[in-house]
């Protein structure tokens, strides 16, 4: 005890120190790199808005792997630089143990939650995003069965995949989804061979739409899909123009301006819990001129309509990880 | 003979040395082509890596792996087997040291802790025999085997951290986090009854200690005992071991167990002593790092111990850079392969100009 007095009163006194000398944001992208297409690119996007807005200057790192977690994010608080912002989940056991001994430094983690009183923990309601584009994909879907094509099969994922199944069964109730995992181990982040093979195996199923939420996996399923002629869907970025013309919209998650708010509210801003839903304008689906040609006006008033619905509260939809299990089988 | 050429410091020292310089040099190179500067590298990497007690936590910490992954190397090498299979045997070390940590409640670290060297070192040895067993009683060539054998070990930690270890409610394939009581005392708890103070960010830990013993003890082994010199014989000559009643199947056997089990021990310092929990890459190349601390260290216990400095400093010297500069900690890898590249493949470049010129010298005196 008497130690870890010690020590917190030495980092505070370096951490305000280093603190008056630069306090610039740091972004820290998670292993995938920042220009994944997909999650970290989201959140470069958001902290490149920044600076260009307000010519301020900002660090970032990416991860090389798993174990220089910690490191990274004491080399940042140490060396100054607040608030630090992170994406992924798999920051949260490291940042549980950090952030205590670095009280005056504020850091956000998304799509984690970290119970302390200096991190804001940013979580999105993807089941949200992903039913709006759900229905979407019901609606275009020709032979009534499309497709889901998960990264590695944690609870996360399933709550993409429920959400997207909830949204294809309420414009099509008599639908058929496949869901397939790429894989169980982090690798399946970043296999887009498998990825293919996969949405191959889906379509030769009937599979007329395929929606991707496996991170870097996710370019072999919209590059198949493509090549077959059939829709696909993108997901966290705006991937649309991947594939003009093919890819029917892309699930928006907008890491981008968690990242953008964090930043701009700097080491001052509010912590606890934040989180990102549809009616705050943190997930969404992505119209633009690469897919307005897919997107029908009834299409459109349809999932303006759910939109509204979920926003105002009177559809709810069904989020996995509240009870691990969802209603439309998602196995 | 080159001991005959040359007087045996200038072959442990002026060697690795000048092999030193020439890597850095060509490093320095590479810098200047991806338009960076060296001299502002070098400078960051000497202050990130010793200018602070944080930066000498970190070295501190990656010299504890690289003492016990060239430590390995080393016997192996003396017994003139390439072990590089380090980087597997210390992944199975560190399920080794999760299983201990995580199912056993320990009253306290340092029971803790021998439990986990233990356990650590008998994973590590159990990866490294198979191999060790095809090589000595098959033929089977130990490179092959042991590098074989790391993605096999990876394969099989992946799955465990996925499936087995991982808690139900965690995303992170991790094991859960280690009891408080198992934090083992980092350097700062050690030196402060000195009247030392040392950051409490950097993650060494008493482990450094049991690294430097288990140096001085290969040492001993080596040098001191029957079977160390059973070990060297065989090292010289299988034939001549052959013929003097040495068996060659113990000797591959147990240097490769005696190998398995420093290289798994290292698991001890990066999984308890650093992050308190088994993740996916917690050996983090080390196991071939040893091999380059092996061969700049002469392959002598105590010879690897400045050379595993050199090694803790570059790794913690790279990641500052990373975190500075535009260049990738990839640069560190560079640096260590042209280390390997000079003292090992490129060793009688350096080595014959300086015997002459020591010849030269002699010839006149």
């Amino acid at each position: 005890m008497k130690l870890t007095r010690k020590f917190l009163g030495a980092t505070a006194a370096t951490a305000l120190f280093a603190g008056t000398a630069l306090a610039d944001p740091a972004m820290v992208y998670d292993l995938g790199g920042k220009f994944d297409k997909s999650f970290n690119e989201a959140a470069y996007g958001g902290a490149e808005r920044w600076a260009e807005e307000t010519g301020g200057s900002y660090r970032d790192l990416e991860m090389q792997s798993e174990a220089q977690r910690e490191q990274a994010l004491r080399r940042l608080a140490e060396s100054g630089s607040n608030p630090i912002v992170m994406t992924g989940f798999a920051f949260m056991s490291v940042l549980e143990q950090i952030a205590p001994d670095y009280p005056d430094t504020t850091f956000t983690i998304i799509d984690g939650v970290v119970d302390a009183p200096n991190v804001r923990s940013v979580v999105f309601t993807e089941h949200e995003g992903s039913f709006l584009v759900g229905m979407l994909a019901g609606m275009a879907s020709e032979t009534g069965t499309v497709g889901f094509v998960g990264g590695m099969d944690i609870p996360l994922i399933r709550r993409f995949a429920c959400g997207y199944a909830q949204g294809v069964m309420a414009a099509n109730p008599d639908a058929n989804v496949i869901v397939n995992y790429t894989g169980s181990t982090p690798a399946a982040w970043n296999d887009p061979v498998r990825g293919g093979e996969i949405t191959s195996a889906q379509i030769s199923q009937g599979a007329d739409v395929v929606f991707a939420a496996a991170g870097g996996t996710g370019v072999g399923v919209l590059q198949t899909a493509t090549d077959a002629g059939i829709l696909s869907i993108g997901v966290d970025s705006n991937q649309n123009h991947m594939h003009p013309g093919h890819i029917l919209t892309s699930m928006l998650k907008r890491v981008d301006n968690a990242v953008y708010e964090a930043f701009t509210e700097g080491a001052e801003m509010e912590t606890g819990v934040h989180v990102m839903d549809l009616a705050a304008g943190g997930v969404g689906w992505a119209l633009d001129e690469h897919n307005e040609g897919l997107i029908t006006a009834e299409m459109h008033e349809a999932v303006d309509a759910a939109e509204a619905a979920i926003v105002s509260g009177e559809t709810v939809v069904h989020d996995y990880m509240s009870d691990n299990s969802c209603p439309i089988s998602v196995n | 003979m080159s001991a005959r050429a040359m007087p045996r410091w200038a072959d442990v020292t002026l060697v690795p040395l000048i092999s030193l310089i020439l890597a850095f040099g060509l490093s320095a190179l590479v810098i200047l082509a991806i338009g960076e500067d060296p001299v502002r590298a070098t400078q960051l990497m000497v202050t990130g890596a010793l200018g602070s007690s944080y930066g000498w936590g970190y070295t501190l910490y990656y010299t504890t792996n690289f003492l016990f992954t060239g430590l390995a190397v080393s016997i192996a090498f003396q017994a003139r087997l390439f072990n590089i299979g380090g980087e597997g045997q210390a992944m199975l070390g560190g399920l080794g040291v999760a299983m201990v940590a995580l199912f056993i409640p320990w009253p306290n670290w340092w029971l803790a802790l021998i439990a986990a060297i233990a356990a650590a070192g008998l994973a590590g040895a159990a990866w490294a025999a198979i191999p060790a067993w095809l090589q000595a009683r098959r033929g089977s060539h130990i490179v092959i085997t042991t590098i074989m054998f790391n993605f096999i070990a990876f394969s099989l930690l992946n799955y465990i951290l996925s499936h087995v270890l991982r808690p139900p409610t965690s995303m992170d394939p991790a094991t859960a986090r280690f009891d408080n009581t198992l934090r083992l005392p980092r350097l700062a708890d050690v030196l402060e009854p000195l009247g030392i103070e040392f950051s409490r960010s950097g993650p060494a830990n008493v482990t450094l200690f049991v690294a430097l013993a288990a140096c001085v003890l290969v040492w001993a082994l080596l040098w001191r005992t029957r079977l160390g010199f059973e070990i060297r014989a065989f090292g010289e000559s299988h034939p001549a071991a052959h013929y003097a009643g040495i068996s060659g199947v113990k000797i591959v056997m147990v240097v490769m167990l005696i190998s398995g089990a420093l290289a798994g021990m290292m698991a001890v310092n990066s999984v308890m002593g650093g992050p308190q929990r088994l993740v996916m890459n917690a050996v983090e190349g080390a196991g071939f790092i040893g091999i380059a601390v092996a061969l700049m260290g002469r392959s002598h216990p105590i010879g690897i111990i400045p050379a595993a400095l050199l090694f803790g400093f570059l790794f913690q010297g790279g990641s500052e850079l990373a975190i500075e500069t535009r260049i990738p900690r990839e640069m560190i890898v560079i640096i260590q392969a042209l280390v390997i590249m000079f003292t090992g493949a490129l060793d009688n470049m350096v080595r014959r100009p300086l015997e002459a010129l020591f010849l030269a010298f002699r010839g006149r005196a």
